[in-house]
């Protein structure tokens, strides 16, 4: 009996640690230069964006979250930082970015998003 | 192009430029129901439409449109209307607006907690009273069963009512591969509540003595929790007091005079040139300058200097600062975004937002902080499964979901912003504006600060003070040749010799073949006279004899005079004295940078003699004298060789390489003309006073993030262990969830609170 609560319990592990670190998100792609991207229930959606290298674009966030988390939201890379007003959105120009990966993220890196750009 | 002006929140209407004279009405809508970018386009051709209407274009981030023309609020709100959207006219200014709809909507959600809070609490604790005063709350008869699957039911209704974001916000986070505070709630909770419901519905399940309740645990948990955010919320918009102050200083309208007439109009609808009225008392709605009138303007809530400044035609004047005495009239010079004010707000958002290196390795164990407690909870639940006493699935149960409970990933997150939060702003009120986390925490750990001379130990407004005659010629005569020279010249020592020359009501002449030898001094021609007018090295330079005359300028050099030998066709004609009044409170503030412990080193492009005079008024030791522009940035390196970080502060303009090679330069700026852009750290008045205080509010901050820090690697370091039941071999000590919960909901109000401290830091008294 042991046996087999411990292997779950290991399988457990197992699955966390794949969910949560090891697997890979789909990624929208981004092709008009214009995203939404929606801040509700404790995470960004969509969270992985692909846009292309070299074209500036427009993020539209839109926090729908109350929790006081989601109230800040920083692109370190970029050195933006902007407040989401509840309900109410708000664009972020991007200049045309190098190719590479670009974290956003809120404060405190709960909610986090990733900027793929190729 | 940086990046960082790239993005924008509420923009303000495009700036449209106002010709004097010209009368054009700009208004502003705010449209609603416009959620796509076609919206846009379709607006703006419905509001073309309407007769009168020169153009009109909108901003899709805060819904609002801008219109120029001559048609009435009316027409266009209609004609909006029968494109399908609402519409509104504006008043007030985006960023005042905006934090008034973040104060309701703050308001709103912090009402949705306490209410979530009072039906769990009021449901957790009678139900904890009674375990405590009735005992165990076990599950033995079948009318118990019956009892607690009613209480059971009520607890589901108290995690769908008062929980419900915790699950959702979970759920999602999951969907989303990413795990968050809301997950180790949902967690927690949702293992107590599940295994009540097993031993209520299928007790032959579990061994007699694990038959326990646990709906206490989750109502009180969802109770405290939302208690602990009601109250952070409460915690964090006093963070933020500095900047809603900036805020409030821009007034809502502005008087303006058009087409003769004094009109009272929204502060967005001020256009470039437009002739402003302000009253005494009033503020003032953007920048300008003078046109009419005299009065004298506060400016303190900008730039932190005490005394009001005396304004006339011709000055400057700028948004936020209060009239005093006078009514003036003054022509727009920057609006809407542009002003000094907008700019400083900006600016402050940005660097309350950015995080110091100190905060990394916080940053770092938060993104891998939830999956991590996830795996500790199963790790101690197998081992009192494995090791631990009976009934060994309740001690497993209740330390998984203690261990879920007590991790606080919020402390650890917030324990740098907050601080960074709080520190920036308090800087701000100072009239000391922080570019970012990094320069806070570098200029808390400053070791040698170098001054330059001139416009920072100084006024940087020299005069002439003595000529001393070597040949035929005046007085007169030399200060029209020298200041006719110097007129090309944009050097502070020329601005003095023109002062002079003007005072005296001297006619000034063209100079020809004007150049400015760096390091030496100018030369040119006037009426085919060759001069030179300079240091000792353009003399030696262009074999000019000034040896009779170097006592005299050594003598007036050790008055802290700066002598400059004037030459008229190869002779020399006089030694020219300028003397840079030293500020009232140099001498003050430098040593109170001394006083902790801060080595303070003097530049300057001026020879040792006056340089060492002026050390020695303001009590510095060590200074560089005949420092040639180009050469600043070296002298910086020169002490960072020798192991010292080292903060420079100059006047933003000239010193730019050396604020750049500096670990922190500090821009001073007189007033608020000050380049906010060319320094990690600006000081927006005069005084020295600044720097010091920029110095100890950054050590504060510092030190604040170090408490909050502490505080939250140290509460999750021992907390997490504790609950897992590390003590209970030594000691029987397992925690009870419930103060797993009260704890959580308190260790991030703690960390929000100290930060907030900060708030009541002052800098040393001067």
């Amino acid at each position: 009996m042991m046996l087999i609560v411990n292997i779950a319990g290991i399988a457990l592990i197992a699955v966390i640690v794949w969910w949560f670190w090891l697997y890979k998100p789909t990624e929208t792609v981004v092709d008009d230069g214009d995203v939404v991207i929606v801040v509700e229930n404790g995470s960004y959606q969509p969270s992985h964006i692909k846009l292309a290298a070299n074209r500036a674009t427009e993020l539209h966030f839109l926090r729908k979250d109350p929790s006081s988390c989601a109230e800040m939201l920083l692109l370190p890379d970029l050195q933006i930082s902007e407040t989401l007003t509840l309900d109410k959105p708000c664009t972020i120009k991007l200049p045309p970015l190098e190719a590479g990966e670009y974290d956003f993220h809120c404060q405190m890196k709960m909610y986090r998003g990733l900027l793929i750009v190729q | 192009m940086n990046p960082a002006d790239t993005h924008q929140h509420h923009q303000h209407p495009p700036q449209l430029h106002r010709e004097p004279g010209q009368a054009e009405a700009l208004q502003t809508l705010m449209i609603e129901g416009a959620g796509c970018a076609s919206c846009v386009t379709k607006i703006e051709k419905a509001l073309q439409a309407v007769p009168g209407v020169k153009s009109a274009e909108m901003n899709f981030a805060d819904r609002s449109v801008a219109i120029t023309g001559n048609a009435s609020s009316e027409q266009l709100i209609s004609a909006v209307e029968k494109a399908g959207y609402n519409a509104s006219a504006t008043a007030g200014s985006a960023d005042a607006d905006a934090l008034e709809e973040k104060e309701q909507a703050d308001e709103a959600y912090y009402r949705r907690l306490m209410l979530n809070m009072s039906i769990a609490l009021g449901v957790g604790i009678p139900l904890m009273a009674y375990g405590l005063i009735v005992g165990e709350m076990n599950v033995t008869t079948a009318a118990e069963r019956w009892a607690w699957l009613g209480v059971g039911i009520v607890t589901l209704g108290v995690m769908i009512f008062s929980g419900r974001h915790f699950y959702t916000g979970a759920w999602q986070s999951f969907r989303n591969h990413s795990a968050n505070m809301d997950t180790l709630i949902a967690l927690g909770t949702g293992t107590a509540w599940f295994y009540s419901m097993v031993v209520i519905l299928l007790p032959s399940l579990l061994p007699e003595l694990a038959r326990h309740i646990y709906f206490e645990a989750t109502a009180m948990i969802i109770g405290l929790i939302n208690l602990g955010l009601a109250l952070e919320l409460k915690a964090r918009g006093r963070t933020s007091l500095a900047i809603k102050r900036l805020i409030g200083l821009q007034p809502k309208t502005a008087q303006v005079v058009r087409d003769g007439k004094s009109i009272e109009i929204a502060i967005e609808q001020v256009l470039l040139n437009d002739i402003v009225r302000v009253r005494p008392g009033e503020k003032i709605p953007v920048d300008g300058e003078v046109t009419e009138g005299h009065t004298a303007i506060d400016e303190s809530m900008l730039t932190g200097e005490p005394m009001p400044v005396e304004k006339g035609p011709g000055n400057e004047v700028v948004a936020g600062s209060i009239n005093k005495t006078g009514s003036i009239l003054f022509r727009a010079t920057r609006v809407g975004k542009d002003t000094a004010l907008a700019q400083i707000i900006n600016m402050v958002k940005r660097a309350q937002n950015s995080k110091p290196p100190i905060g990394r390795l916080a940053d770092t164990i938060s993104a891998y902080f939830v999956p991590t407690v996830m795996i500790i909870a199963v790790l101690s639940a197998m081992a009192w499964l494995n090791l631990g006493p009976d009934p060994v699935i309740a001690y497993a149960i209740v330390s998984a979901t203690t261990v879920l409970i007590i991790a606080c990933p919020c402390a650890l997150g917030l324990a740098t912003p907050m601080s960074v939060m709080v520190g920036v702003g308090k800087a701000a009120e100072a009239g000391v504006l922080i570019r970012n986390g990094e320069a806070l925490q570098t200029a808390s750990k400053i070791t040698a600060m170098i001054l330059d001379k001139t416009g920072t130990i100084t006024l940087g407004q020299p005069k002439v003070t003595d000529i001393v005659l070597s040949s035929s010629l005046s007085e007169a005569q030399v200060l029209q040749l020298a200041a006719s020279l110097e007129s090309g010249s944009e050097h502070p020592l020329a601005l003095a010799i023109m002062d002079s020359a003007r005072d005296r009501g001297l006619e000034l002449d063209q100079a020809e073949h004007f150049n400015a030898v760096a390091g030496h001094g100018i030369e040119g021609t006037i009426k085919g006279r060759q001069l030179l007018f300079g240091n000792d090295k353009l003399m030696t330079r262009s074999k000019i004899d000034y040896s009779g005359y170097s006592a005299s300028a050594a003598e007036l050099a050790a008055q802290a005079k700066t002598p400059m030998y004037f030459a008229v066709d190869g002779t020399l004609a006089a030694v020219i004295a300028v003397a840079d009044p030293i500020k009232e409170d140099s001498a003050a503030a430098i040593a109170r940078l001394q006083k902790n412990g801060i080595r303070v080193v003097m530049l300057t492009g001026d020879n040792h003699a006056t340089a060492q005079a002026v050390a020695a008024q303001v009590g510095i030791v060590e200074f560089f004298a005949e420092v040639l522009p180009g050469d600043k940035a070296n002298k910086v390196s020169e002490l960072q060789r020798q192991g010292e970080l080292v903060g420079m502060t100059g006047d933003g303009i000239n010193d730019a390489p050396a604020l750049a090679m500096a670990d922190v330069g500090f821009a001073i700026g007189t007033g608020t003309d000050v380049a906010i852009e060319s320094a990690d750290i600006t000081l927006m008045r005069g005084s020295l006073h600044g720097l010091a205080d920029a110095i100890a509010v950054s050590k504060a901050t510092l030190g604040n993030i170090k408490q909050n820090l502490f505080g939250a690697f140290i509460y999750n370091a021992a907390g997490i262990p504790i609950a897992a039941g590390l003590l209970y071999p030594w000691f029987g000590l397992l925690l009870n969830p419930v103060i797993a919960g009260a704890a959580m909901a308190f260790s991030s109000l703690t960390v929000v609170s100290n930060a907030n401290r900060l708030r009541f830091f002052q800098a040393q008294e001067h």
